[in-house]
This record gives structure tokens, sequence and C-alpha cells, in this order.
């Protein structure tokens, strides 16, 4: 059981016009084998909140911490993060010229475990993960993420997810861009990681369409840098019926 | 430290839109008559660390570039003109000068299988000459000094399996060799060539490829020189109807390289491509100059160059030309060189020229980048648990090895992954 603890964090980063504070005081905690979804407008901070966690150089922490059970996390680098089990699937995943997915993806599994997978069940691993995410076998041959679609690569994102087994996985607005078909296979990717591994995850998400795959327990509101209003799922079906028109109106009067 | 100065080049030439994307040419009229020769200078600089300089054209056509096989049409550079202005004078003097072969460089040819020979030409025994014209003083006084060219020929109709290797050696630093070197691939043969220099020498070396009708053909041409090299040198081809050329340079040793590779096109439905790889450390000189001139209608030409540089004052230059003449309905033709600057000190110059004569084709573009790693393919990599030392390593091998697998021989492609392997090393990559 291992619990990733977010308290009262504050982030900003560097504009032309100065430094900028996004994150205005989050503290959210959880625990192995949860999960959190995330929601609320554009702009209020949920894509900063995921790329600090995986330690983003452009992200600034001014104050606040984040403890991975007894470490902390503020202190690593981005790659101890990941070796630490914290994964963070990405809202645009890059492209990576000449290297290949299968090089890539036995150099991560290695440095995440600290020594080499087993060349034969590790291709076997591959092959069965691809699969059940209706990923084409050739995949394996290509660049990382190169030429792939807005899908390909949600999917690919959850694949690494799935083969690195992390602690805790922050999934930034993963659904976005997916079709009704690929959303069910991203969100069956993280519900088998979920009971698998006894994931914890945090689900970050600007529409409750994927909420409807993948039950939370734990629904947080953001909106301007803070967490406004916290409950169960229930406060999903509210806001899918009535929007964060009443989160805003306040905020702005 | 911000390092990221990469960007890919989408610009104006002469009212047509060129760049990743296909050609679009507002107003232009089927005929495509109103389109004139790009001439207006357009020399920008991008990039965040004053290293990189891309421009458009720069004043003249390529097609009014002299070209002769008589030394008196070239006088000695100035510096000043526009295919001298980066190359290092001083240094070169030494192989522009109209002087004979001091010492000759060797030329051991290995696996000349059935239906190849090797054989000599004199200066006006065809068909030396009828492909190269010399388009620079270094070209003409190489040409006119070397008597008795090499000429190796593959006759038509045969497929050779096995590479024909061409290892060229430098005997005496400092002593000036001239050469060249006649490669003809006669009708729908199959051959390739891989030049390996190798040594020492004030090189002045050209080549002339010969590419007859449904030919395929490859010229590898590695620069594998000492330190104390210099090596100038024009390797021109002509490609014939329905033919394949592919041109690898890989120039990763010698002090002052300077390579011009040329294209041009005896008929229709032939493609080209031309692949450059070099990797300059402190105090190198490696300039690689394409053309691609799309002379006639309905040829395709692609043009990769790819460059890593270390320490100081590690210099490189790349000038792409693609002309695409009036007559050249129907050309597809695309460019593109990338820099990777490894360390402080180091200059990249990185100059596509694109010049367009003709709306009826069906695509021109030209890319060019010049930066250090890319942070957020470094990001990608480190949030997946791979150290940063590690995810820089395949960073630079990934980028490098584009033009590695482009080689096709797989025991070069091997000794070129062992150098590289043996450059990286020098900046701890």
């Amino acid at each position: 059981m291992s619990t990733l603890a977010i308290k009262d964090l504050h982030v900003s980063i560097e504009t032309e016009q100065g430094s900028k504070e996004i994150l205005k005081g989050v503290t959210l905690t959880i625990k192995s084998g949860e999960i959190h979804a995330i929601m609320g407008p554009n702009g209020s901070g949920k894509s900063t909140l995921a790329a600090t966690i995986a330690g983003h150089p452009r992200y600034k922490v001014t104050s606040g911490t984040i403890m991975l059970d007894d470490v902390d996390v503020l202190e690593m680098s981005v790659d101890e993060r990941a070796r630490a089990g914290l994964f963070l699937a990405m809202q645009y995943p890059v492209e990576v010229p000449g290297v290949t997915m299968t090089n890539f993806l036995r150099t991560a599994k290695t440095a995440i475990d600290g020594e080499a997978p087993k060349l034969r069940t590790w291709a076997k691993d591959v092959r069965g993960a691809m699969e059940k995410l209706k990923i084409d076998a050739d995949f394996a041959n290509r660049n990382v993420n190169e030429g792939f679609s807005g899908g390909e690569k949600k999917r690919v994102e959850i694949l690494q997810m799935e083969l690195f087994r992390p602690k805790f996985a922050v999934l930034d607005e993963t659904d976005s861009g997916l079709d009704i078909d690929a959303l069910r296979v991203v969100s069956d990717g993280v519900n088998r990681a979920h009971s698998e591994n006894d994931m914890g995850t945090l689900l970050i998400t600007h529409y409750t369409r994927i909420l409807n795959y993948i039950t939370p327990q734990f629904v947080h509101v953001f909106v301007d840098g803070r967490v406004a209003e916290q409950g169960g799922p229930e406060l999903a079906d509210e806001l899918e019926a009535n929007g964060y028109d009443r989160f805003l109106a306040p905020a702005q009067a | 430290m911000t390092n990221s100065a990469s960007a890919d080049q989408a610009e104006q030439v002469a009212g047509v839109e060129v760049g990743e994307a296909r050609i679009t040419i507002p107003g232009m009229s089927e005929e495509g008559e109103n389109l004139a020769t790009a001439h207006e200078e357009t020399e920008h600089t991008h990039g965040g660390l004053g290293e990189s300089t891309v421009k458009a054209k720069t004043g003249g056509s390529r097609a009014d570039r002299t070209t002769s096989l008589n030394v008196a049409d070239f006088a000695v550079p100035t510096g000043r003109e526009e295919e001298w202005r980066f190359s290092p004078l001083k240094k070169l003097g030494r192989v522009l000068s109209d002087a004979a072969t001091q010492t000759p460089v060797t030329l051991k040819v290995r696996n000349l299988a059935d239906g190849v020979t090797r054989g000599e030409l004199a200066k006006a025994q065809s068909p030396r000459g009828t492909v190269f014209s010399a388009a620079d003083r270094a070209a003409v006084v190489g040409y006119s000094q070397t008597a008795q060219a090499d000429y190796i020929s593959v006759a038509a109709d045969t497929e050779l399996s096995e590479p024909v290797f061409l290892d060229i050696t430098g005997e005496a630093a400092g002593h000036r060799a001239n050469g060249h070197l006649v490669l003809e691939a006669g009708a729908h043969s199959k051959a390739v060539f891989v030049m390996e220099h190798r040594g020492s020498a004030d090189a002045n070396l050209n080549v002339e490829v010969i590419v007859r009708d449904g030919a395929d053909v490859t010229v590898v041409s590695l620069q594998r020189w000492d330190d104390d090299a210099v090596h100038v040198g024009q390797q021109d081809a002509e490609v014939g109807r329905d033919a394949k050329y592919k041109h690898v340079s890989v120039t990763l040793g010698g002090e002052v390289v300077r390579m011009n590779s040329n294209v041009r096109y005896a008929a229709e439905g032939a493609e080209a491509s031309m692949y450059g790889l070099y990797f300059a450390d402190a105090g190198q000189h490696l300039e690689h100059r394409s053309f691609v001139d799309h002379n006639s209608p309905r040829n395709t030409s692609n043009v990769l160059y790819k460059g890593a540089l270390q320490g100081q004052d590690a210099r490189t230059v790349w000038v792409g030309d693609v002309l695409i003449r009036k007559a050249a309905e129907g050309t597809d033709s695309y460019e593109k060189n990338q820099n990777l600057i490894l360390s402080d000190g180091a200059r990249a110059d990185s100059i596509p020229n694109l010049e367009i004569e003709t709306g009826l084709i069906e695509g021109a573009g030209h890319a060019s980048s010049t930066g250090r790693f890319d942070e957020n393919h470094l990001f990608y990599l480190m949030a997946r648990g791979i150290p940063e030392k590690e995810a820089r390593q395949l960073v630079v091998r990934g980028f490098l090895n584009e033009i590695v697998q482009a080689i096709g021989v797989e025991s070069i492609e091997e000794t070129v992954q062992q150098d590289l392997e043996n450059e990286l090393k020098i900046a701890g990559f």
C-alpha cells in the first residue's frame, strides 16, 4: 500500500510578463487502488498538476510538498520519479526520430526495473499488451510515436503504463480526441492496471464521457488553481448535468 | 539554459510557398507563365543561439553559374564569392592552385566481378567529360591537372551482387594529389560503388558518374581522412531515363573537406537521392554542397543531410541548391538539412536554395533546422525512467542513424556506426 500526498502545492511558470502562479495551494491524497478524477474548465491548472508531478522543468514549485510514502518527490529528477513508480500519460506525446518502439520500451523497462527483462517473456508481454490495446504489431518496429495518429499515441501511452506497472499513474486528458472505440480500449487498459497492479490513478479530464468506463471513488473540481469542491462519483453526474458555470460565476465576481 | 533552437523553415520564394507543406502557388495560371526565377534576397537568421543561418535565395540564379573545363574561366577565389564565402581559403589555397600532383593517392579496387572493367581515360577521351563540368576553381584545376582518369565501367544488364570497393589512400600529408574518377553503369545494370578515403594528402579529387537508362546505382563516398588531410571534390552524376541514383556522403575525418555533390537528368522518369552525414570535431571544417538540376520533366529528387558538431571551432556548412527549370514539369523534389550542436563553440551554416521556374510541378519543399537537443524528446524519455545520459545517447544515435541506414551496405554501416560511437565518446555521449 502506497500513498501519494500533495500538500498545499503552489506552482508558477515563467512568462514574458514575469512569473505567473498557476497552482494556488492544491492538497490531494491518493492511495494505492484508488481512482481520483480531476475535472475542471480549461486553464484551471489540471495539466500543470500532472506535469509538476512528473517533474517537467518548466513548472517551478514555490511552496508545498509532494510525497510518495516517505520520499520527497520534489527532490527527485524526472527519471528518478518514473523509477520510483510514478507514470504520466501525456496529453501530447512527442515523436522521437530514429528510436524504435522496441528499443525504447526495453530501455525504459530496464531502467525502471533495474535489470533487463527476460528476452523471451518480454517480447511476449509486449505483444500481448499490444493486442489487448488493439495496436498493430508493426508499431514495434516504428520509431517512437513517429507518424502515429492522435488516438494511436494515446494507446501507446497506455501500453507503456501497462508494461511498466507504476504505483501511481496520472492520465492527462488521455480521453481527449478519442473516438468511442478507442476510449473503450484505453479505459479497459486503465481498469486492468488498476485491478492487476493495485495502481492508484489520477484521471485528469475535461469531459465526463470517460467516467462511463472508469469509475472514480473521488472527484475533485479544479477552478483557478485550487480544488473548489470534492465529492464522490455523484459530483461528476452533477457536472455532466450543469457544467462548470456555478464554479466560474463566483470566481469572476 | 534554453538550448532548443530548431525551427523548420517555410519560406517565400518569388511568391511560391515552399517548406514542409507541398507547394502552393498563389495566382498561378495553368501555363505557369508568370513565375519568374527567384532573385530577391531574403536572408534572415533564426534560432536562439546565433549559430545558425538559413537563407532562401542569395541573389544570382544557380542556372547562371559558370561551368567549364577551362582553368582560365575561374579566377582564384577571394572569399567574397557566394560559393566560397564560408570556406577557409587559407587552408584551401594548396588545392586551388593550378598545380601538378606531387604524390598521387593510390586507388585499390576490390570486387571487380564479371562485367566490370577497369581502365583509364585521357582528357578528351569519352565518356570522360561528358557529364562532368567544373563548377568552381577547385574542380577545374583538379580536372585539368589529371592527365589520365581512372575508369570503372559496369556492362549493360549486369547486376552486381557485391559492392565495388574503391580504397583511395592519401600517401603524403601536405602533398598535392589530383585525381579524376569516372564510374559508368550501363543500361539496366545495378551497382554499388563504395569510395573510401583514408590517409592524408592535399587531395583534389573529382568523380563523374554516368547512370545509363534504367540503371540502379549507389555511390557511397566515405571521408575517413587523417586529421591533417585537405579534400576538395566535385562528384557529378547524370541519371538516365527511368534510372535510380543514390549518393551517400559520409564525412568524419580530415581538417578541411569541401564536397560538391551534383545531379542532373538525361531524360524522364528518374529518381535521385542524396544523403549526407558529417560529424565535425574541434577545428574541423566540413562543407557539403548539393545541387539538383531538374533540367528535364517528370523526375524526382530527395536530399537529406544530417550533421553533428562538437568542440571549439567545429564548423560545418551545408548549401543545398535545387533548380527546377522551366522545362522540368512534373518534378517532385524535397531537400532537408538538420544539425545537432553537441557543445559550445561550434557553428553550423545551413542554406537551402530553391528556385522554381515552372508552376507545373508535383512538389518542391525544403527544411532546415540547427540546434541543441530537443528538450521535449529528453523529457519524454526521462519520464519513462531512462536516465538523462542514456536518454541523450538514444536521441543522438537516433538522429544520426537515419543516414547510416541509407548506406545499405551492412559492413560499411557497421564501421560507420563504430566511428560514430568513437566520436560520441569525445563529448561524453
